[in-house]
Parts: structure tokens; C-alpha cells; sequence
């Protein structure tokens, strides 16, 4: 969908407008991005509670006083366990360590869709914040009523009673005895006054760190079910490829080998220990491969897309009447494709037993799972159950999904043995899906007045969401025979988006024409990574903005904020420059220099703005970054510091991002495959500070800031850069080789 | 690469000899060591120099590695400070930086000139050997000057190396009079007719800047690199640098084509990778136009003679045999190698060469096997690249031994090496940084 | 075939082909969590356990290189209720985001602070530079560890 900013403009209420247009569609999607979301019942409700309504299916309160929540969203690493549990304290009013927390179970939870986009707190804590809420304002009716007391007299204590201003006191357990909760929620009931936060708002200890701090089990891959055997898919080297002649005689001759399992062209062998699993899939693979997909754009890069067909899609297209055009600027913007690069390689366990398979995986969709495995396997959907167990952080869609399908495909095959199937390092870097690679293509001018006084903007990209839905998603549907023909891509419509995410600027600039060239045909299989289309849309923005202040000779803050009228926007821009000292920051001197960014994730999810000091060392052109500064609006923080962890990571991985990573490739097969053909980001090579401050939002709806960084940190140090030495980046990555090859030898 | 003094080893032979050579010569060298200082300018303003001559500089940087030893862990490019670690001590090399104080900020071009084809430091003090002289007499002064305008173009550090730790004399510098007298020899690389420019251009590179006869050429007692023997394997950081004459050991013969992609890229096809102090040699090649490393390989291919039309022998696998007489060996191998280099490993699906075309397997001396193992492989480029984990802290020296025995006998048609354990042992300790 | 190697200081008998990893007989066979398969290749130190006092990557250790060296997971440092002073410097930097990488990452550093009490930062993050970390968590580890080490931190994160 597009949107017309000229009618907004006429409404007289631009940002309010575009902003509140924006929060409720993404709540109407239900679940997120992407994916099959939940569909909405009650569209009154705030969050996920417009699609399941009633209370029960979130809260249980034993006669015990046992406290029960559940969550369709998933822990990823991002701490979502600990905020959840955070918001349900505080707005049940009792003491966190008393809430058990389910999430993410087909069986158990609510279908919140997908846990992806930042989505989690937008949609899953407001969710259980108003649930709650409603389930205390419940609470509190029940003992006015055995009190014979008016409820508004009462209140509760934080320690799971309700009080009365007599001193009498009740126990939810025993309210909860004559309370039913299979009741819809009301959009209304009380929450909590912010001035009397007990546990929203505060830094609580994550709660799954201990097990993960000294060898509990944490993850699928910690998962020992009795009798579980162990698998390994036999594969070509990556995605588009098969094994000309896979040794599977000699595999099934192996030690430990219980079964080979082929079929059409998936295979997998199965095998008592992993070790032994491990040797069998070795000797399996020792063949040749044939390439099956149209060759690898090895010439072209990211360019390639920009040859492809595309359709056409107009993003915003506003006309306030020709001004003056003192000075233009023109660029085009790329990045590479990227890995997620999942420290560890997706794993999953499935059971097939008694006409059912459950499934334990790290997918950040188990819902869509149930359903598309179901498929798969040729099993009714409800015959499918789907536990999400955490795994190594995968920042978006990995191979998570796929392992599972396959997991679930061997299980059918040997029912009653529970298996667990990892991929290894070099499989998941050859058969995930990658980040897109994306290109950008700016035109841009300042008037006289030293303001923007149009602006031209293309971006190429596929598709950021391949998520499976159905069969078809899953690339081993069209391995196995008779199999399932992968879904035609389709664009993640706006204001979310996917490649224009964020490509509609929160700025106000005159004179916009945003157009994105989706492009069905993928030269590499790609899927969500972590901010999507944004990185590349707020890198090409904010540079193209730091491009034209230094054209008309205005700081780039100035510049900035000349063009702003968001309020929150301002105010992150002003916290991050003021907390790094910008007013009196070192300037660029051919080796040091500072850069800033800012981007509103989305338009409609946490601000973030980001302010750096870099040098360049020019004998070698690597980038050592000296100090970086961040300001995050998240509104209401569950926990600050689990905001921060996640902004400064977000930071992290933006910079090894942009400096140096690109899936490389040659014609017939991808040839990032180990951490030596795909280096990160190292101890040796982060920065020397990070600092993230978080702003102070009481109250205010929650905006998810687990992406919130990637765009404004690639940009801010692009700038940086070019504020040291002049030369200005467009291509990422930004390696050694590139940095010097634009600055040239000067000392 | 610590060219010189770093790569000799063996202690108590060395000390022996150089203390002889060194009373012997104590006379004359001190009658022939005196030389003046060259008077100090101001720093000249970078402007002074043609951009195209700096330029030009920063390529022959490259080339000769300058910033590989004159770069401390951690420290600024060019500004010194490495520990170069000797048989007779430490040395710390020199910030080349034009900080006119620890640097060569008040350094005339012809001061330059003379440390680098004489040297001798602008003070009048010799300089140890470290610096390759021996090589670099050789450059032109036109390439010297453009080094020179290169280097004071930089940005000044000041950065004082510390001071050296040699044992006694050697603290002494006019002795190195004398070791100049046996081993430094003037004059430029001489021009064969016969020969293409290209493969003249490749020998003035390798005998004069790119000083590679530095770790490839064996030493004698006193530290000069022999002459007779040029090219015919050398010592460098406790690694073997193996000969690049008619004896080098390749599987596959070396073409031009794939010793410029192994110099390149850190490796090649047919042979292994790049390892140890030859990573910062790819990485510095990886920097410098491509015509430039084209006439160092069509000369280094030269000195290795073979023909590429020669038919290519089969390459050995023995994997039952070799299992029978190292079963240790093998047993570790599955372990912790076979994961990258066994058949159906992702390193052979990905086309990296078999073990059967690595280099330092065939070579008669096992240290380099040793060292790859004990230390493992860096990519060299950017990150980029092989990578291989060292064994140092996993396998004990007998392990390590036990291993190579195998790979020895596995991988290639050649002898037990001997005495292993002890050479790993060897090898782990002169690895050690310094 | 059985072998037996010692690992937190208890010696176990464990049935395994002598060239298993021995990242493998910990999971595996003991039941320990802490190592983690990360890469297989030794390059991403999500493995890590101490070997002897040393770090090594437990991925690419032949269980029957082990021997009489003793083996020290992360399940050997300290336990929930009574972490160990590195893990409880972890737990208070809250160091970890997926968490992945992070028994690994003691693992190194406590074999750094087993060998010098207190590195300064360069040795520490040059240390640290084998093992890899996706999700960023990198400016908390070394805060942890600059905690145990004595090394004030920088005032960032506030
Ligand atoms: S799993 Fe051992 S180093 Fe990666
Ligand atoms: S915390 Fe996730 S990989 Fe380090």
C-alpha cells in the first residue's frame, strides 16, 4: 500500500497523522510481519488481544495463588521473557519471581503470529499489560464484592492481595476461586499509574542468564528426550545445488547408523550418537555437485536486481510546488548479501508418535509451523504441535524453519524415536536464507534557503519475508517428491514494509517521489534479517542528508533537525549528540572524525539516534571506532537495561555489518561457508565505548527496539568517515580495500 | 618477517662463532667502522613531495613489507616499536614516522639513502641487520626517494622503541662494521638481456626491495645469507621458508599464474595456503598492482625451474598404510583434522587443496608442518581467508608428532621424517613469541 | 572402547571411538551443556573449555588426546546458587544476549585469569579474539571480565 503524503499534508497533521495511521495498521496486522498473523476478532482491543480475546487464554491464577502467563511471542536472546514478565508483575501487581511464563506453544499460548519486527512489545507485552490489567481490575471487583466495599475504594499491594483501607486483605488465589477468567477483555481497564511503577521500568536481571551462565540446559540444542537418535541432512555445498552421486551405501555401512533416509532428493542419515552421525554424513557427502538454479550473479553483485523485472510500487509521491534548487546531490547506495551468521547452526527435535509429531524448535514462527509442517508431512494441523525452544540468537529467519521441517520429515519416517537434527557451520551458511542485498539510487536538492527542496528516491529489492507459511517454504519442499512448489515472493505491504521499510523518511521534506522496484526473482534465497530494508534506506538517507548539509555548509545536527518535527525524534537527536559532546567534538582531520544518525525504526517503532568518533588509519584503511553514543525512545521501558543490551548489540552487529561482511559466491554455489570465509566482527576490532541511553517514556505504548540501531549505526559511521577523510562510501561493506581506495595516500 | 638475525637459531653455536668473528675483526672494524652523521633538516612540509612519488612510494612500501616489521602489536603503522626476537636478544625496530625526534622527521633524503643501502643511521651508527641492507643496497634512488617521500607524508607518531637487549658485545654497533665487510655487496641487480622485462623487473623486486632471499636463503654461522646456496630455503620466526630453487618441494609444479594467485589471495588451487610469516607478505602483494607481483612470480618461477608440461604425477593418498604405521596418528587426525580436511569436509567441498598438495608435508624438514599445527593459519587478507586453528594448548609435542608421522605417510611418496617429537618440541618453542 | 578422562575432577569411564571430539563426549555422554557446537572448525570458540589450564576448542580435541589432562567446563567454575566470581560477573554486566556464546567466553577468560589475575585491555580483548560473538554482546563481556580482573571499566553502558 502506498501512501499519499499530500492528502496527509492537507489533513494539517502530518506527523500526528502519519504516525497514528501507522501504529494502528501495524496492530491490525495482528502478528507482525509477514507470515499467515492471526486475524484480528476484536480490532477494539489493544496489541495481540484483538485476536484472542479472552483473558484466560493469557492469565491462570490458581487457588494457590499460582500465576500462569502465556505469551505466544518467543525468547530469541532479545530478554522477551524477563520484560513479559515484567509487565504482567506490574500490571497483575505481585512480585515477578511469582509469574511462571509459558511462550510460544502451539498447545499452550495464544497465536501471536510470528516473534519478528520488534513486534514483541508492541504486540505481546501490550497484550499482557492490558490482560492483566484486566484481570486485576477482575481481582479487585471480586473482593469488593464479598467486601460488599465499592471497587474503586481498593487497591492491591504489589504482593498479590487486594487491600481494602481497612486493613483487610485477600489473596488473588482465593479471589481467583470465584472468578472466571474464559471472559473477553475490555480496551479500558485501569493500568497501573506510572508514578507507582514497582517492576516496569526497572533493571530486573534477565531470568534465563543464570542456566545460560554456568551449563543448564537453555536451548533445543541442550534437548535429551529418551531414546532420541541423531540426524544430519546430506547436501551440496549450498542452496540451488544437489550431490551428483551422494555415497549413502557406504554411509548406512557406518558405525551407529540407524537408518538413511532419501527422499526424491533429500537425504539424511540417522544415527545413535551425534559423532557418529557426524562421520556418516561425511562420508555420504563425499561426491560432486550439481548446480540445479540459473548461475550466481558473480559479475553484478547487488546490481544484479537492478536487471531483473521488477514491479513497481510508489511509496510516497508529493508535490508542494517546484522550489528553487541551489545545490543537488546524486548517489547510489548498495550492501551486499548477508548472513545471519547464527553462532550456532540451527537445531530442532521432533517426535512422531501416536499419529501426532511434535516439534521443538527455535522458529520464530511456530504458529505458521503447525501449520505449514502439517502440511508437509500430510498430517491435519491440529494433529502438529509446535514448542519454540530458544537457540543461538538468529536475528531473523535462519535455517531455524527449515531444520524443523526436516526434523519433522525424519521423525515420520522413524516414529517413536525422538530426533534431533542440527545442521552444521557450513550448511546453515550455504542453505539459510541470506539477508537481501539491496540498491538505492538518490537525487536530492537544497534551495538557497539551505533546505531540502526535493527529493528522488528508488530502491531495488526482493522480498525481506519468504517465511514459510505453508509447505512450499520450506526448501526441502522441493527436494522431496512429490513435492511443493516454493510461493511466489511477495512484498510486505506498508507501513511495515520490507525493501522500502523505512525508505519513507520521517522528515519533512517538500517534493518527495519514493519509489521501490520489488523484484520477484531472487538471485540468492533470501529471507527476513534483522531490520530488513531499513539498514539500507536509513544508511542511504542519513548519508545522503549529511551529503547535503555539507553542501549548503550547516552542521549535520542542524540540519537535521531544521527538518524535523517529531518531538520524540528531536529529542533523541539532541540526548545522543549532547551525552557524545558533539557541539565541541573533534573535527574531521583526515584520520579522526565524528558522524551521527538518526532513524524512527519503521516510522512507527523505537527512535534511535546515534552519534560516533572514528579515525581511519590511513596506511591501511581499516576503521577503529573510537567511542559511540546512542539515544533510544522505546516509550515505556520494561527494562532499560534489556533495552540497552539490545541497542548496543543492534550497534555491534551494524558495524560488523557494514565494515565487512557479503556472502561471497561464484557461479555455482555460495562460498562464505566457515568464519574465515565470512569474517564478524572481533574483540580486537569493537569499539572502545559503547553507551546507549535510554529515554525515560512513563506509560507511554511500548515500540519494540530490537532493530532499531541497524540503520542509524551503518549510517552515522559512513558519515564519520567522511567527516575524517572527506571520501564518501556508498557501497558496503566498507573493508580495508574500499576505505583506501577512496581516500587515497595522503598521510 | 624478521629477515635476518631473527630467523638464525641455535644459541650456543651462534654465540661461539660471532664472538670469534667478532674479536677477530674488532680491530679492523673499529679502523673501518666511523661515519659521519648526516645534519639534521627540519621535517620537509608533505606538500613537497609529487603526489605521484608518493604514491609510487606506498606501492614500494608494500613491496617491501616495511610496515610489517616496523609496526608493533597494537601500535600505529610505521611507527616501530616490534620486538625482533634473536638469538642475541632483542631488537626493537625503528619508528619510521617523520616525528623528527623518535622518528625520521630531520632526516635528509640522502640520510634515507644511506641507511638503506649502507646501513648506516643518519647519526653515523650502524645498524644491525635486521634492516635487510644486504637487499636493499640494491634499490634504485629514484625508488629510494619515492620511499622516502612516501614515508614523510605520514602522519608524525612519536613513539620512542625501546631500547634493544643484546647480549654482550653485541651491544656494540661499530662491530657490524665487520659482519658488513663479509656480507654487504653494492651494486645493482643486474639486467639479463636474455630475459623479458618482466623478469628482469621481478629481479630487481625480489633481490632488492621485496628481499626474499632474506627468510628463503640459508645463513651462515655469522647471520649473512649465503650466497652460493641463494634461494635454497631459509628460517623466518621459527617457521622454514622453503626454497624456491630447483629443490622446492611442490606437489605440483609452480606456474606463474598460480603463484601470483597464491600470492595474491594466500593460496592457490595446487598448493596450500599461505602461512605463518608469509601471511603478511599475501597481504602486503594483495595491495600492489597485479603487474608488479606477475614479474616477481615469472622470476621465482624461473628459479624453481620445473616445467609445467611435465605430466603430473598421480597425488598420493595411503590412508590404510599410513593408518597401520601411525595408528595415533590417525586417530587424532579423524579427531581434529578430518573435520575440515577429510573427504566430504566442507574445506574440500569448497575446492581448498588436498593435503596432498601441501608444501610443507613434502618438505625434507618437518618445522613448518609443525608450526602450521602448533600455531595454525590466519587469513591473511582483511580477515579473509583460510583460517585454521593452532593445536598449541590441545595436542601435547608427541600428539603433534604423532600426526605429522601420519600425514607424512598418508599425503605424500616421501620418508619418515625423523626424530619428530623432538622437532615439535623444537618448533613449539621458537614459535613462542618473543 | 572406554576411556577415561577427568572432567571437573571427577573421573569418568565413557564409552566412545577414541577420535571423538571431545566436545561431543561432554555432551553427549556426560550430559554437560556448557560446550557448545558452534562451527566444528575451531573457529568461533563456542566450544571453549580449559584443557590443562589452557583453552582450547573441545570441537577439534580428540577424546583420547585428553588423556591425564584434566578437562574443566563451565559446569566446573560454580553453580547457580554459587557462581563462580567470573559467571557472577557476567550475571551482574548481564553479559549475554542469546547467550550462545557465553559459556565459551568464561571459559577463555578465566584461563586468561588463571594465568595473570590482571591483564590489562589490550591483552584481554586481544585474548578474546578467537571467540566469536553475533549478537554484540562484546562491550559486556569484557566488562565482566575487566570486573574480576581489577581493570576500571570506562563508564560506558550508563
Ligand atoms: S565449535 Fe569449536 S570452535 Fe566453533
Ligand atoms: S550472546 Fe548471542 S552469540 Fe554471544
Amino acid at each position: 500500500m502506498t501512501f499519499d503524503r499530500r492528502q496527509l499534508l492537507a489533513s494539517g497533521g502530518l506527523l500526528v497523522a502519519f504516525g497514528m495511521a501507522g501504529h494502528g495498521l501495524a496492530q491490525l496486522a495482528g502478528g507482525g510481519e509477514g507470515g499467515a498473523a492471526p486475524r484480528p476478532v476484536r480490532p477494539d482491543l489493544p496489541g495481540s488481544l484483538k485476536s484472542n480475546p479472552v483473558l484466560d487464554s493469557w492469565v491462570h491464577i490458581a487457588a494457590d495463588g499460582k500465576i500462569t502467563v502465556f505469551s505466544g511471542k518467543a525468547e530469541l536472546g532479545q530478554g522477551i521473557r524477563t520484560a513479559l514478565r515484567q509487565v504482567a508483575a506490574e500490571e497483575l501487581d505481585v512480585p515477578p519471581t511469582t509469574i511462571d511464563l509459558v511462550t510460544a506453544d502451539t498447545a499452550r499460548t495464544p497465536d501471536e503470529g510470528l516473534t519478528a519486527g520488534s513486534h514483541s512489545m508492541q504486540d505481546g507485552g501490550t497484550a499482557i499489560a492490558n490482560a492483566c490489567a484486566n484481570v486485576r481490575m477482575l481481582l479487585t471487583q471480586a473482593a469488593a464484592k464479598r467486601w460488599g466495599a465499592a471497587a474503586d475504594t481498593l487497591s492491591t499491594n504489589g504482593k498479590a492481595q487486594v487491600t481494602a483501607p481497612d486493613g483487610r486483605m485477600l489473596g488473588y488465589g482465593a479471589l481467583a476461586a470465584d472468578l472466571s477468567l474464559s471472559v473477553e477483555a475490555i480496551p479500558n481497564a485501569p493500568r497501573r499509574d506510572p508514578r507507582h511503577y514497582r517492576t516496569l521500568g526497572h533493571d530486573l536481571p534477565r531470568i534465563d542468564l543464570p542456566a545460560k551462565l554456568t551449563g543448564g540446559a537453555a536451548y533445543v540444542q541442550d534437548l535429551r528426550l529418551p531414546g532420541m537418535l541423531h540426524a544430519r541432512v546430506v547436501r551440496g555445498p549450498s542452496y540451488g545445488t544437489r550431490l551428483a552421486r551422494p555415497q549413502l551405501d557406504r554411509a548406512r555401512k557406518m558405525p551407529g547408523v540407524v537408518a538413511v533416509i532419501e527422499n526424491g532428493r533429500f537425504a539424511a542419515v540417522v544415527a545413535e550418537k551425534e559423532w557418529q552421525a557426524i562421520q556418516a554424513m561425511r562420508v555420504a557427502q563425499d561426491s560432486d555437485y550439481i548446480r540445479d538454479l540459473p548461475p550466481l550473479p558473480v559479475e553484478d553483485g547487488p546490481h544484479r536486481l537492478q536487471k531483473l523485472p521488477t514491479r513497481e510500487i510508489q511509496v510516497l509521491d508529493t508535490h508542494d510546488g517546484a522550489k528553487p534548487v541551489w545545490k543537488t546531490v546524486r548517489g547510489s547506495y548498495s550492501r551486499p548479501w548477508y548472513s545471519h551468521g547464527s553462532i550456532g547452526p540451527s537445531c530442532a527435535v521432533a517426535l512422531a508418535k501416536d499419529g501426532g509429531l511434535t516439534l521443538w524448535s527455535h522458529s520464530q514462527g511456530v504458529f505458521d509451523m503447525h501449520r505449514a509442517v502439517a502440511e508437509l508431512v500430510g498430517l491435519a494441523p491440529e494433529k502438529v504441535r509446535c514448542i519454540h525452544t530458544p537457540s543461538a540468537g538468529c536475528y531473523g529467519q535462519n535455517g531455524a524453519d527449515d531444520v524443523t521441517a526436516e526434523a519433522g520429515l525424519i521423525a515420520m519416517a522413524l516414529p517413536g524415536r525422538p530426533i534431533r537434527l542440527q545442521w552444521m557451520r557450513e550448511q546453515e551458511f550455504g542453505w539459510e536464507p541470506c539477508g537481501c542485498g539491496m540498491v538505492t539510487r538518490v537525487e536530492a536538492a537544497i534551495g538557497p534557503d539551505k533546505r531540502i527542496a526535493h527529493w528522488n528516491y528508488e530502491v531495488w529489492s526482493n522480498s525481506h519475508n519468504n517465511r514459510p507459511v505453508g509447505a512450499g517454504g520450506y526448501a526441502v519442499a522441493q527436494e522431496i517428491t512429490p513435492g511443493f512448489p516454493a510461493p511466489p515472493p511477495k512484498p510486505i505491504p506498508m507501513p511495515e514494509g520490507d525493501g522500502d521499510r523505512n525508505a519513507n523518511p520521517l522528515y519533512v521534506f517538500p517534493n518527495m517521489d519514493v519509489r521501490y522496484h520489488f523484484v520477484p526473482e531472487m538471485p540468492l534465497r533470501v529471507s527476513a534479517l534483522r531490520s530488513l530494508g531499513a539498514h539500507l534506506n536509513v544508511f542511504t538517507i542519513e548519508s545522503v542528508l549529511d551529503e547535503l548539509a555539507l553542501a549548503g555548509g550547516v552542521d549535520p545536527l542542524a540540519f537535521r533537525l531544521a527538518h524535523m518535527q517529531d518531538e520524540r525524534a528531536r529529542a533523541v537527536m539532541i540526548e545522543a549528540t549532547n551525552r557524545f559532546g558533539w557541539a565541541k567534538r573533534p573535527r574531521g582531520d583526515g584520520r579522526r572524525g565524528c558522524g551521527m544518525a538518526f532513524a524512527r525504526y519503521k516510522n512507527i517503532g523505537a527512535y534511535c539516534a546515534i552519534a560516533m568518533e572514528i579515525e581511519v588509519e590511513r596506511e591501511t584503511g581499516a576503521i577503529i571506532v573510537h567511542r559511540v553514543q546512542a539515544a533510544v525512545d522505546a516509550g515505556q521501558p520494561a527494562s532499560p537495561d534489556g533495552i540497552r543490551n539490545q541497542v548496543e548489540g543492534g550497534i555491534l552487529q551494524s558495524l560488523s555489518w557494514a565494515t565487512r561482511e557479503a556472502v561471497t559466491y561464484d557461479a555455482t554455489r555460495r562460498t562464505s561457508f566457515d568464519w574465515g570465509s565470512y569474517p564478524i566482527l572481533r574483540f580486537e576490532e569493537v569499539p572502545g565505548s559503547v553507551a546507549v541511553h535510554v529515554m525515560d517514556r512513563p506509560g507511554d505504548p511500548f515500540l519494540g527496539a530490537g532493530e532499531t540501531a541497524q540503520g542509524p549505526t551503518s549510517a552515522a559511521l559512513a558519515n564519520a568517515i567522511a567527516d575524517a577523510t572527506g571520501a564518501r562510501l556508498r557501497d558496503m561493506p566498507l573493508t580495508p580495500e574500499v576505505v583506501k581506495a577512496a581516500i587515497g595516500l595522503s598521510g | 618477517m624478521v629477515t635476518m638475525l631473527g630467523g638464525v637459531r641455535g644459541r650456543t653455536r651462534w654465540l661461539l662463532a660471532l664472538l670469534l668473528l667478532a674479536v677477530a675483526g674488532a680491530l679492523i672494524a673499529l679502523a673501518l667502522s666511523w661515519r659521519p652523521a648526516i645534519a639534521p633538516i627540519a621535517p620537509p612540509a608533505p606538500g613537497s613531495f609529487a603526489p605521484e612519488q608518493v604514491a609510487r612510494g606506498a606501492m614500494l612500501a608494500k613491496l617491501g613489507d616495511c610496515a610489517v616489521c616496523h609496526t608493533r602489536e597494537g601500535g600505529r603503522p610505521l611507527a616501530g616499536g616490534r620486538p625482533l626476537a634473536t638469538p642475541f636478544g632483542t631488537l626493537y625496530s625503528d619508528n619510521l614516522t617523520p616525528d623528527p625526534e623518535t622518528g625520521i622527521g630531520n632526516w635528509s633524503a640522502a640520510a634515507f639513502r644511506r641507511a638503506m643501502q649502507d646501513g648506516v643511521s643518519r647519526s653515523g651508527a650502524h645498524l644491525y641487520p635486521a634492516l635487510p641492507y644486504e637487499h636493499f643496497t640494491h634499490v634504485r634512488d629514484a625508488d629510494l626517494d619515492a620511499l622516502y617521500a612516501f614515508l614523510m607524508t605520514r602522519r608524525p607518531v612519536r613513539e620512542a622503541a625501546p631500547a634493544n637487549r643484546l647480549i654482550f658485545p653485541l651491544g656494540f654497533r661499530p662491530l657490524l662494521a665487520g659482519w658488513k665487510l663479509l656480507f654487504l655487496h653494492h651494486g645493482e641487480t643486474p639486467v639479463d638481456p636474455m630475459r623479458s622485462s618482466e623478469w628482469n623487473r621481478g629481479a630487481y623486486l625480489v633481490e632488492g626491495l621485496g628481499h626474499c632471499g632474506g627468510c628463503h636463503t640459508p645463513r651462515n654461522l655469522a647471520g649473512g645469507e649465503i650466497r652460493s646456496q641463494a634461494y635454497a630455503g631459509g628460517i623466518a620466526e621459527g617457521w622454514r621458508a622453503p626454497p624456491l630453487d630447483t629443490s622446492n618441494p611442490a606437489a605440483r609444479t609452480w606456474t606463474q599464474e598460480a603463484l601470483v594467485t597464491y600470492l595474491r589471495t594466500g593460496i592457490s588451487p595446487d598448493h596450500s595456503a599461505a602461512a605463518g610469516p608469509m601471511g603478511p607478505v599475501v597481504e602486503s602483494l594483495s595491495q600492489v598492482p597485479e603487474g608488479e607481483v606477475r614479474a616477481i612470480a615469472a622470476y621465482i618461477v624461473s628459479r624453481m625451474g620445473g616445467s609445467p608440461a611435465a605430466p603430473i604425477p598421480p597425488l598420493p593418498d595411503h590412508a590404510d598404510a599410513a593408518a597401520r604405521a601411525f595408528p595415533e596418528g590417525a586417530v587424532l587426525f579423524a579427531g581434529a583434522c578430518a573435520g575440515c580436511h577429510g573427504p566430504g569436509a566442507p574445506m574440500l567441498g569448497q575446492g581448498r587443496p588436498l593435503l596432498s598438495l601441501a608444501t610443507v608435508l613434502r618438505d625434507t624438514d618437518p618445522t613448518s608442518a609443525a608450526q602450521a599445527v602448533l600455531q595454525g593459519i590466519e587469513p591473511p587478507i582483511a580477515g579473509r581467508g583460510p583460517k585454521m586453528p593452532g593445536f598449541a594448548d590441545t595436542l601435547t609435542d608427541r600428539q603433534v608428532a604423532a600426526v605429522l608421522g601420519y600425514l607424512r605417510a598418508r599425503y605424500t611418496d616421501q620418508p619418515d621424517w625423523k626424530k619428530l617429537s623432538a622437532a615439535v618440541a623444537k618448533a613449539r618453542k621458537e614459535g613462542a613469541q618473543p | 572402547m572406554t576411556l577415561s578422562i577427568t572432567v571437573n575432577g571427577t573421573r569418568h569411564q565413557v564409552d566412545a571411538s577414541p577420535e571423538t571430539p571431545l566436545l561431543y563426549v561432554l555432551r553427549d555422554d556426560l550430559g554437560l551443556n556448557g560446550a557448545k557446537y558452534g562451527c566444528g572448525l575451531g573457529q568461533c570458540g563456542a566450544c571453549t573449555v580449559q584443557l590443562d589450564g589452557k583453552a582450547v576448542f573441545s570441537c577439534v580435541t580428540p577424546v583420547s588426546a585428553v588423556g591425564d589432562r584434566p578437562v574443566r567446563t563451565v559446569e566446573g567454575l560454580g553453580t547457580i546458587d554459587r557462581m563462580s566470581p567470573l559467571q557472577q560477573a557476567f550475571r551482574d554486566e548481564q553479559a549475554a544476549q542469546c547467550g550462545y556464546c557465553i559459556a565459551g567466553m568464561i571459559m577463555r577468560a578465566q584461563a586468561l585469569l588463571d594465568a595473570d589475575p590482571h591483564p590489562d585491555e589490550a591483552k584481554i580483548r586481544a585474548h578474546m579474539q578467537t571467540n566469536l560473538c553475533r549478537c554484540g554482546t562484546h562491550m559486556r563481556i569484557l566488562r565482566a571480565i575487566r570486573r574480576v580482573a581489577g581493570v576500571p571499566n570506562d563508564g560506558a553502558g550508563a
